[in-house]
């Protein structure tokens, strides 16, 4: 082939464009009538190669009624893409028309899609689902010829994704003729994107289009002139060099890597800005108009500059974006490339970004991800198997849609690569689930949701069952949020709940970029003014964590081992490592070094394993089972790429026996039911699955609201009845976030015999950053109880035994104090946490 | 300092570990069970507090299977309690269902086993917002307040001084209390020379902090907090609570369910 048809050839010389390789190579697959897989980096001109296909068949043959569906993770791409296209359409005179379909879809123009679908319809997995629920989805997707899923690597191995596989699979039934076209940046696992694109779960199924790669972008370590911290991923001591290279570029997006440190970076900025630079701020708990508000104006050129978490990753078109700088250790190397793309969307220039760690260990961190990015390895895990809580949230939007045969669905499902290898029996655990609970006491029988008629098929029983469902649908589950309200003025955004809780009225914090007095809770906001004195505080958001990749603490533990590639860091690095040798002594090649130490009013112990997070993950559950029975009193414990840091009530002794190899032995299933993590997943399963009401934002705080706390479930169910599918899955997803027995296995023998512990009487330079990390996980064992009866003896002892609890209530004439508030986010077990919903 | 009971408990029991803490109320002597029961020897009453009985089956009925061994774990709980105690009177403080058909919905096996539990005993069902009526089909006396000696048993407590000397629930409370590592929250019991609030002791039931206005406007002087252990109680001392209460104007006396 290697030419397009008019007009489009027309159009691209008008512009002085050639159509690219790729771009031609994915218009061949879709007239060889094959699905494709285009991946390409950033700038690759990826959403045109993905349109120009329906496009050119749309001017060929115009037809009426809906030919491409565009699914996109974000809201806002699609709002773009739609801008983007309508562009060349209007240009080429194609006539087609397109529309969006999301969330804020005014209802009227949602019931006229309806009747009469534009033919290309940009979406949301979220809002396909519920579109695919509905009964008339037939006529809608009958006609439809291709199905474009965009940032397929941001969607692959998600429930998100999951759910979107599923639809897809409905789809490819409603319209036997559809062909699949996945758009993804690079990624580490091609062939397994392929294989989730496939109408067949089969890599082979879907020919692989990819981009040649473009210039190597140019990547810089900046650090700050004074001293570079010890510890901290905030980064702030480098604002001065941030804000000098914002000053030598025309557009710069600093990236970093929460919302917190996002704010406080902006807040930094402006007490530079000494040139009065437009600096804005963007990240996700903003309120919507606000984000729109600075996309549009970075848009418009605007804007010098936008401190951005992960919010603007997605391939958004922001116009000319000069410079990438990012703000703390990039965490992977896939990410890195993603953020660096955004600058210079032309592929043959290469992307200019500064890395500008926020502490020591992160210097050395960024120094391996540069290298990683040299040597082109992009790292990642392969997409894991679909969520049974996604599925079940399915079936219901399929029996919604119509009635349906189980065994017609199981054979729809299998062929979406998550679900690929999903057995009979989970299908059909499943499906009871949805039915009546599923529960081995079948006391819901008279509420069950769908009935089976004579011929087998499956019905939904009311219309309530559809409302319910709508209510519910999407996978993704939001830790309570409560909107902040300027007083007498607009919404700025939401914090956490918890957050909110341990504020004072009066206390200060900062968001939005601006510092805010906190004045009282109302039912539907926290109200705040302007201003207000002493050390703000930050609000931080639980899922603001962004783990380390494998392949870069592999990197990392390479570079410290060998003293003589110290010479590549920069001095106050070097001069870190030696401060670790002569505070304690650096991780061995071999064998392990493991330093305790009191931190307060807690003990540490830290192991330099550097076996990668989901090693350390399940050596955390083990290590602590073991301190448990050896009396120490774990209370929780926190697993990096590097490093397992466990934290105790008591000092732990003998740490030869705690790392001895029949740690293997300790019993688990017990323990780690009890865990922060479990818990955590059987929240999310539940409330996915249906079991609990999905969290709506503002609706929330009416106070009278009848609501369950997932825990108290968690437990009863835990108890009575173990094999059940919810249970399972949360087993399964616990089960992903671990890793093998073989190579802790494999650890433990290594180490044998090669234990260095060090007690030591403060934290070790080395272990500092590991002590601020985030994604810590608790673990419930006596030590609570222990650490209630010390606090109640410290008392009777401090107050000369007059508050020796005598039998007689004499409270008047005793000197008391009220509860302190609890310390959230540090020392509470999520467990307690949430243990709130009364009745 | 323990209470002293018979021996002769069967082994293998769980409860026979724990301590309950004795405390005087108008004078008589009360014994809190860190099961989050209240055991008055005089008079052998056992008083137990917020089964929520049914809750599991009351969200079904609205399309949320929330597993239905509630009812089974709650009564469980109690079994062992009541062959410690051998109450000859059993008073329930209100909202022993969750809902006013809870007794009706009870499965013929929950049914079966809570009668046993009954049976040989004065029951009284104190009635709660959530049960304002008779259990169905249950064997004892449904009152809003049961008045013993000098003291008065009801489900929501009378904030003031012309309450008597009240036990009560309803609020579930819960409290925190500092440790070297941090706050730890338990469900408790909150009490005063005037007052015992007891905990929640439903399988379903969650918690609401003896610092929020409701709570807080029963004990507007503070007093006592037991924690809850898993042997014992934890005693925390709380001061007065008069800012708290005054929010009380504003503010429903309703357990709110934040979580």
């Amino acid at each position: 082939m290697g030419t397009l048809p008019e007009p489009f050839a027309r159009w691209f010389a008008a512009r002085g464009w050639r159509p690219r390789p790729h771009q031609l190579a994915m218009l061949e697959a879709a007239e060889a009538g094959r699905s494709a897989l285009l991946i390409a980096p950033t700038g690759g001109g990826k959403t045109l190669a993905g349109f120009l296909p329906s496009l050119i068949d749309l001017h060929r043959d115009p037809r009426l009624g809906l030919h491409t569906l565009y699914v996109s993770p974000l809201k806002a791409l699609a709002v773009d893409i739609a801008r983007n296209l309508l562009a060349p359409i209007e240009e080429m005179g194609l006539g087609a028309t397109v529309e969006t379909r999301t969330g804020d879809t005014p209802a009227n123009r949602r019931a006229r899609q309806r009747v009469q679908p534009p033919q290309i319809l940009l979406t949301t997995p979220e809002s396909l689902t519920l579109l695919l629920s509905l009964p008339d989805a037939g006529e809608m997707f009958g006609s439809l010829a291709r199905v474009v899923v965009d940032e397929v690597h941001a969607l692959a191995g998600t429930k998100r994704g999951d759910q979107l596989a599923l639809c897809m699979a409905r789809l490819s039934k409603l319209a036997p003729g559809m062909r699949r076209v996945g758009l993804s940046a690079t990624v580490a696992h091609p062939e397994a994107i392929a294989a989730w694109v496939a109408e067949d779960a089969r890599a082979e199924s879907v020919r692989l289009v990819r981009a040649e790669g473009g210039a190597a972008p140019a990547l810089d370590i900046v650090l700050p002139a004074g001293r570079l911290p010890w510890g901290g991923h905030m980064g702030l001591a480098s604002m001065p060099e941030v804000y000098a290279a914002l000053k030598t570029a025309g557009v710069t997006i600093v990236f970093v890597n929460t919302r917190a440190q996002a704010e406080l970076c902006f807040q930094a900025l402006w007490r530079l800005n000494d040139d009065n630079l437009p600096i804005a701020l963007h990240h996700g708990s903003l309120t919507v108009e606000q984000r729109r508000k600075v996309e549009a104006a970075m848009a418009a050129g605007k804007l010098r500059a936008v401190v951005a978490t992960a919010s603007l990753d997605l391939g958004i078109d922001w116009g000319a974006v000069d410079q990438v700088i990012q703000v703390g250790a990039p965490k992977g190397v896939a990410r890195l490339l993603q953020r660096v793309g955004r600058a210079n969307h032309r592929m043959d220039e290469p992307s200019r970004a500064l890395l500008v760690p926020a502490n020591r260990f992160e210097v050395v961190e960024c120094r391996a991800a540069i290298e990683a990015v040299v040597e082109g390895q992009v790292d990642g895990e392969p997409p894991r198997p679909g969520g049974l809580d996604v599925l079940a949230q399915h079936i219901l939007a399929m029996a919604c849609h119509a009635p349906f045969h189980p065994d017609d669905l199981y054979a729809e499902v299998t062929r979406a690569a998550p679900f690929a290898a999903l057995t009979r029996r989970d299908f059909d655990d499943t499906l009871r689930f949805v039915e009546d609970g599923g529960y081995a006491l079948t006391a819901y029988e008279r509420f069950r949701k769908l009935f089976r008629d004579s011929e087998g098929m499956i019905h939904v029983r009311t219309a309530q069952v559809a409302r319910q469902l709508r209510m519910n649908l999407g996978t993704i589950v939001e830790t309570p949020l409560l909107k902040v309200r300027l007083r007498g003025g607009p919404m700025l955004g939401e914090v956490e709940e918890w957050f909110v809780s341990t504020l004072q009225p009066g206390d200060n914090f900062m968001f939005a970029g601006q510092l805010l007095r906190y004045e009282r809770l109302d039912p539907t906001a926290v109200i705040v003014s302007p201003g207000g004195e002493g050390e703000p505080r930050v609000p931080a958001y639980g899922g603001s964590k962004l783990p380390l990749t494998t392949d870069l603490a592999r990197r990392v533990r390479a570079i410290l081992s060998e003293p003589r590639r110290w010479r590549e860091l920069p001095p106050p690095v070097q001069e870190w490592l030696r401060l670790q040798r002569h505070a304690s002594e650096l991780p061995p090649r071999e064998g392990l070094l493991v330093e305790t130490f009191p931190h307060r009013g807690r003990w540490f112990l830290v192991a330099y394993c550097f076996e990668g997070r989901l090693a350390h993950q399940t050596l955390g559950m083990l290590l602590t089972r073991r301190m448990e029975r050896m009396g120490h009193g774990p209370l929780g414990f926190l697993a990096t790429d590097y490093v397992l840091a466990a934290w105790s009530a008591f000092p732990p002794e003998d740490v030869d026996h705690l790392f001895a190899e029949d740690l293997l032995g300790e019993e688990l299933e017990e323990w780690m039911a009890e865990s922060s993590m479990l818990r955590r997943s059987f929240r999310n399963i539940a409330t996915i699955a249906g079991l609990l009401e999905k969290h709506h934002p503002g609706q929330e705080k009416s106070g009278r609201q009848m609501t369950m706390s997932a825990d108290l479930i968690y437990d009863v169910l835990r108890k009575h009845d173990p094999q059940h599918i919810l249970l399972r899955a949360t087993r399964a997803e616990a089960a992903a976030g671990l890793t093998d027995i073989g190579r802790i296995g494999s650890l433990l023998a290594r180490i044998k015999g090669r234990i260095r512990h060090r007690a030591l009487d403060r934290a070790s330079p080395l272990a500092v950053p590991a002590l601020i990390e985030e994604g810590r996980e608790w673990v419930a064992g006596s030590a609570e109880d222990a650490l209630l009866a010390e606090a109640e003896a410290l008392v009777e002892e401090a107050t000369g035994g007059a508050e020796h609890f005598t039998g007689t209530l004499g409270l008047g004439a005793l000197p008391s104090t009220p509860p302190r508030p609890a310390e959230p986010g540090r020392r509470r077990a999520p467990h307690r946490r949430a243990r709130l919903g009364a009745g | 300092m323990t209470f002293p009971f018979p021996a002769g408990f069967p082994s293998g029991n769980a409860v026979e570990a724990m301590i309950s803490a004795p405390l005087h109320l108008a004078g008589e002597r009360l014994a809190l069970d860190p099961a989050g029961v209240l055991f008055w020897p005089a008079r052998k009453l056992l008083a137990v507090s917020d089964l929520h009985l049914e809750k599991g089956s009351h969200f079904a009925a609205r399309g949320r299977f929330v597993p239905p061994y509630d009812t089974r774990e709650t009564l469980a709980r109690l079994t062992p309690l009541l062959r410690r105690y051998a109450p000859r009177h059993l008073v329930f403080l209100g909202d022993s269902f969750h809902d006013a058909a809870g007794a009706a919905r009870l499965p013929p096996t929950e049914r079966a086993t809570l009668r046993q539990l009954l049976e040989g005993r004065e029951v009284t069902w104190v009635l709660g917002n959530h049960d304002p009526l008779p259990p169905e089909a249950l064997p004892g006396e449904a009152v809003e307040e049961l008045r013993l000696g000098p003291l008065v048993f009801r489900h929501q407590g009378i904030p003031g001084n012309g309450a008597g000397f009240e036990l009560s629930g309803h609020f579930h409370p819960k409290a925190s209390m500092a440790t070297r590592c941090g706050a730890v929250t338990r469900p408790c019991f909150m009490t005063d020379a005037r007052r015992i609030l007891l905990p929640a002791f439903g399988a379903y039931t969650g918690g609401l902090a003896i610092t929020e206005a409701p709570v807080a406007a029963l004990f507007p002087r503070g007093g006592r907090a037991f924690l809850l252990g898993k042997e014992r109680l934890f005693s925390l001392a709380v001061g007065p609570m008069k800012h708290l209460a005054a929010a009380l104007s504003r503010t429903p006396v309703e357990p709110t369910s934040p979580a």
